[in-house]
């Protein structure tokens, strides 16, 4: 019954600032009485999101509704929503007690219903005797009680919280993180929560909707996100992973690391081209013997509280496994994983793809730069053609001058024997990498293509 | 030590200097000589003409039309020049920019180039000067350094109190007088009385603006009388009048802001 | 009310737009109009004769040399004798200094032309002759505390563990001043300049009450200009000012807190 009439529903939602995107065409369904989590990395999006259903930014295209009514241009004030802020936002010029009354006394209610609804709240966020303390002298963690108490004083039907325990240290945070999914099981409305911490995501939520880059990268419960991660990003984003490029054979058998396996997944089709996650948790390392799919040496351990997390290098493939037993460096080891334990995704793409364009039979055009290709025939000069470059040749420099064109290191992704790079290049189209060598986060590079990895492909439509 | 007294007696002796004129002018309010520097023995005379002598009503009214060009157009700077800060701090780089442009304009172009471009707006316009048009040229100037004045304030203020406002229902207008305005409240009283000061001690603007029908302001009426060749003599009594009232003034404020802190 | 509107007006951008409208009518057409009177004639026919007219003018030209020349001194004057007392100011304990820099301003409250004519019968009083001298002389009087001021701003906030880390690596009270303390005043004194330089080399009227009418500034050719009802000369004569104002804050943005002193004032 509650799948029929979301009380928040994104309908094809952009937003741009100015020419950048900050959110892409955006779809989402929120159930009464959820708490559902937007995730992501600084910069994906989530907060915009929050924002604009709370109404502090309009949709630069498409719709938002609320309990079956279009409020996509309504203002803040008329939403039946409440935010907390990252940073508390109380007013500094009121104390505890009328900034948790702001908001019933614009609605013009008489003192004593205010001191009734302002009793209950501060006895929820347990701040009873702070009433007439001045908003300044209260620690971080007081401070957003306060916030979250000024809130739900006004029994708003979503409460919007954006990174509400960011600036929260690690123990508040835990303790808060409690305290929430029980203010969230009383009061029975709907939380829609924006952080950046996987860990608090899969703790509280019923909902996480994975974010990067705009867009949404997967909706599902934590078990769901964490389990059956849609991409790499998802996979790489929430908990540890082996990310690592596989082959699959034909239905329910799985080829990577130079070994076969058995697995749940079909419908790839035969000798697809396929991305292959293992959670650490999910690998058994044991001394060699004949039940071993996979043998290796330990490289690494180190002990992480409960268990130990070792690297083993497998034909090549370092390979993270986290066990209760520790196995020595240089140790040869045996590694399984059970069918169901391997998770399959289909390859985003395979290689890269550029719209371009010919110039004459040996140049042709993408990316804003000219690039030398085999000479081409059969295709016209001047012809709109597709161009592909395979992720390992591509070549970075680090120094910016070298390359052909530059850009930014925007993702990586580790794939066991490789880095897979994602370049953001200064013509703002993504350039993908497979490279050795070691890049940062936001590292500035020069990209070179090299004549001969260029294929120039004709337009087929 | 001795580098200490050295540096001491400079300030004193540069402030000496500086108070001067105004200690020259006190002193000769209490005699009755028509120039300065003429002493002919003490009396109060000035100041009982100043505000007895019907010769010295065209001083009186030129006071008072002062004045009240002074509080009009500080009172409306105030307001324009706070909600344009407050929009201008809300506003994307580019039109910021521009905006903040426009605003120090005013402030750097030196007034005689205000005084004469407004006088050219309100001719071409066929505007008769008078007090209105002082008013508005006023406004001008004074204006930006609200906007001044009152930016430094919006930046230390939470950039989402305002949104937390609108949040919990209150109106744009609401959440202007509720929330933004108490937290710029200082800033804009240092705006208003900037332009409090700068409006009542404005000569070039307003000598361009004001017109020949005959109206005056303090600067105005001391140019005129300095031309005919001298001060009128009540000019002395006036000026110590303002100056003393200037200095109570500070004085208290000054108390005040220390009992304030102290509180804190 | 339409939805969109009121989407709009909670945004605060839309809050600047009366004193956006307002500046535009004041501030920008105003500043137009002078450069349109500048190259017009009475007939309100294009023309650089207004312009041909000033370099023509031997009288107008020399004045104009001369204020920038007085300009250039009074800041001058102005740097040397408010830069000691700002340092001074700043090195006191912060109570009293802040009292003794509303002394210096305080004196900016009475009104310009009356301090003028007090200085005028001061000069008289210790009978200083009523020349180049006593102008400039005046000028400081009326424009140090536009210096000290700001001076004194930057020297305030600034971190005193500079001068301490500057000895501490050997450098004498003179390369500390020189190297440390100076370069980072600079932006005072920058501001300081533009707020001394500026009301200088515009300034009228003042002049010719300090001198007795004996020497004429730029700023009093331009007004008399007007006042006879020369509107295009004057505006043309405004424009050259305008234009000399323009090159002296290009030369100054490297300095953006210049306008915020004068925010500060108070």
């Amino acid at each position: 019954m509650q799948e029929e009439k979301p009380i928040i529903e994104l309908k094809n939602v952009t937003k741009l600032f100015g020419n950048k995107i900050a959110l892409d065409n955006v779809s989402l369904k929120v159930k009464k009485g959820e708490f559902i989590t937007v995730l992501g990395p600084s910069g994906c999006g989530k907060t915009t999101l929050l924002r604009l259903i709370a109404g502090f930014h309009a949709a630069s295209n498409g719709e938002i509704w609320m309990s079956g009514k279009e409020i996509t241009q309504t203002p803040p004030y008329m939403r039946p929503v409440n935010t907390v802020f990252q940073n508390y936002a109380l007013f500094p010029h009121l104390n505890v007690y009328d900034n948790i009354a702001f908001g019933l006394k614009l609605k013009k209610m008489t003192g004593k219903e205010i001191e009734k609804k302002l009793k209950s709240a501060l006895r929820m966020v347990g701040m009873t005797d702070y009433e007439y303390r001045d908003v300044d002298s209260l620690s971080g963690g007081q401070q957003q009680r306060v916030a979250i108490a000024r809130a739900i004083v006004n029994e708003p039907q979503v409460l919007l919280l954006d990174e509400p325990l960011a600036a929260l240290d690690l123990k508040m945070r835990k303790d808060m993180q409690l305290e929430l999914k029980d203010m969230h099981k009383t009061l029975g409305i709907t939380f829609v929560y924006v952080t950046h911490d996987q860990e608090e995501a899969l703790t509280l939520s019923d909902t996480i909707v994975v974010m990067s880059e705009g867009k949404i990268q997967q909706i599902g419960s934590p078990t769901d996100i964490y389990n059956e991660p849609q991409n790499s990003f998802v996979a790489d984003f929430i908990g540890e992973s082996n990310i690592l490029n596989g082959m699959m054979v034909h239905d329910g058998l799985v080829h990577f690391c130079n070994a076969d396996f058995e697995c749940v997944d079909k419908g790839f089709g035969k000798n697809t081209q396929v991305d292959v996650v293992i959670r650490p948790e999910d690998l058994y390392i044991f001394p060699v013997s004949d039940v071993a799919q996979l043998v290796g040496v330990v490289q690494s351990t180190i002990f992480k509280g409960v268990h130990y997390e070792m690297t083993v290098l497998c034909d090549g493939y370092e390979i993270l496994v986290q066990d209760y037993h520790q196995f020595g460096v240089n140790t040869e080891v045996g590694l399984l994983v059970k069918p169901f334990d391997i998770q399959i995704m289909k390859k985003e793409r395979i290689c890269n793809t550029f719209k371009g364009k010919l110039l004459d039979t040996s140049h042709v055009e993408f990316l804003g730069c000219t690039f030398e290709c085999f000479p081409v025939s059969g295709i016209e000069e001047g012809a709109e053609v597709k161009v592909e470059v395979d992720f390992s040749d591509i070549i970075l420099q680090d120094n910016e001058e070298d390359g052909m064109l530059t850009g930014e290191v925007n993702f990586i992704l580790y794939k066991g024997d490789h880095y897979h790079l994602t370049i953001r290049s200064d013509w703002d189209e993504d350039v993908f990498v497979d490279t050795n060598d070691i890049w940062d986060d936001g590292d500035r590079v020069g990209i070179s293509i090299p004549p001969p990895v260029v294929r120039v492909i004709k337009m087929t439509d | 030590m001795v580098k200490k007294i050295f540096a001491q007696t400079y300030l004193w002796l540069l402030l000496l200097l500086l108070y001067s004129p105004i200690v020259i002018i006190i002193v000769y309010s209490f005699t009755e000589s028509k120039v300065l520097g003429n002493w002919t023995g003490f009396s109060l005379g000035l100041y009982k003409s100043l505000f007895v002598n019907t010769e010295n009503h065209s001083l009186i009214k030129a006071l008072i039309n002062t004045v009240t060009i002074a509080l009009f157009a500080s009172t409306v700077s105030t307001v324009l020049g706070s909600l344009a800060a407050i929009g201008l701090y809300d506003m994307k780089s580019r039109w910021r920019k521009i905006i903040s442009m426009i605003n120090s304009i005013p402030i750097l172009n030196g007034d005689i180039i205000i005084g004469i471009s407004l006088f050219l707006l309100f001719v071409s316009l066929g505007i008769t000067q008078g007090y209105i048009t002082v008013v508005l040229a006023h406004i001008t100037f004074c204006t930006p350094y609200v906007v001044l004045c009152v930016l430094p304030r919006l930046k230390q203020m939470n950039q989402n109190t305002y949104e937390a406002a609108l949040d919990l229902g209150a109106t744009p207008l609401q959440a202007l007088w509720k929330v933004i305005i108490p937290e710029i409240r200082p800033g804009m009283i240092s705006g208003f009385i900037l332009s409090l000061t700068l409006s009542i001690d404005d000569f070039a603007v307003t000598v361009f603006t004001i017109g020949n029908q005959g109206l005056e302001t303090l600067s105005t009426y001391i140019y005129a009388d300095a031309r005919k060749g001298g001060l009128t003599p009540e000019l002395r009594p006036l000026t110590t009048i303002i100056f003393l009232m200037v200095l109570v003034l500070l004085v208290i404020i000054n108390f005040r802001i220390k009992s304030v802190k102290k509180k804190d | 009310m339409n939805r969109k509107f009121l989407l709009y007006a909670s945004s605060r951008k839309s809050w600047a737009l009366p004193y956006l409208i307002f500046a535009v009518i004041f501030v920008v057409v105003p500043l137009l109009l002078i450069i349109v009177y500048a190259f017009t004639n009475d007939g309100g026919h294009l023309t650089l004769e207004n312009f041909e007219k000033f370099f023509k003018h031997q009288e107008a030209i020399n004045t104009f040399i001369f204020s920038i020349g007085i300009a250039i001194l009074t800041t001058l004057f102005c740097i040397l004798l408010g830069y000691p007392a700002a340092w001074i100011l700043s090195n006191s304990k912060l109570n009293r200094s802040k009292t003794l820099v509303i002394l210096f301003i305080l004196p900016m409250w009475v009104n310009i032309l009356v301090r003028t004519l007090a200085t005028v019968a001061l000069f008289n009083f210790v009978s200083i002759p009523l020349g180049e001298g006593a102008l400039i002389f005046g000028m400081v009087y009326n424009f140090i505390p536009f210096m000290i001021y700001p001076i004194y701003n930057t020297l305030q906030k600034m971190d005193r563990s500079y001068i301490d880390a500057a000895a501490d690596l050997g450098a004498n009270p003179m390369n500390v001043f020189l190297k440390v303390v100076l370069p980072l005043s600079m932006p005072g004194v920058m501001s300081g300049i533009m707020m001394v330089f500026m009301p200088t080399i515009t300034t009228f009227a003042i002049a010719e009450l300090l001198t007795l009418n004996n020497i004429k500034l730029f700023g009093t050719t331009i007004q008399e200009n007007i006042n006879n009802s020369m509107w295009n000369y004057g505006a043309a004569l405004s424009l050259i000012m305008l234009l000399l104002i323009a090159a002296t804050t290009l030369f100054n943005t490297k300095d953006n807190n210049g306008s915020n002193a004068g925010g500060g004032l108070w």
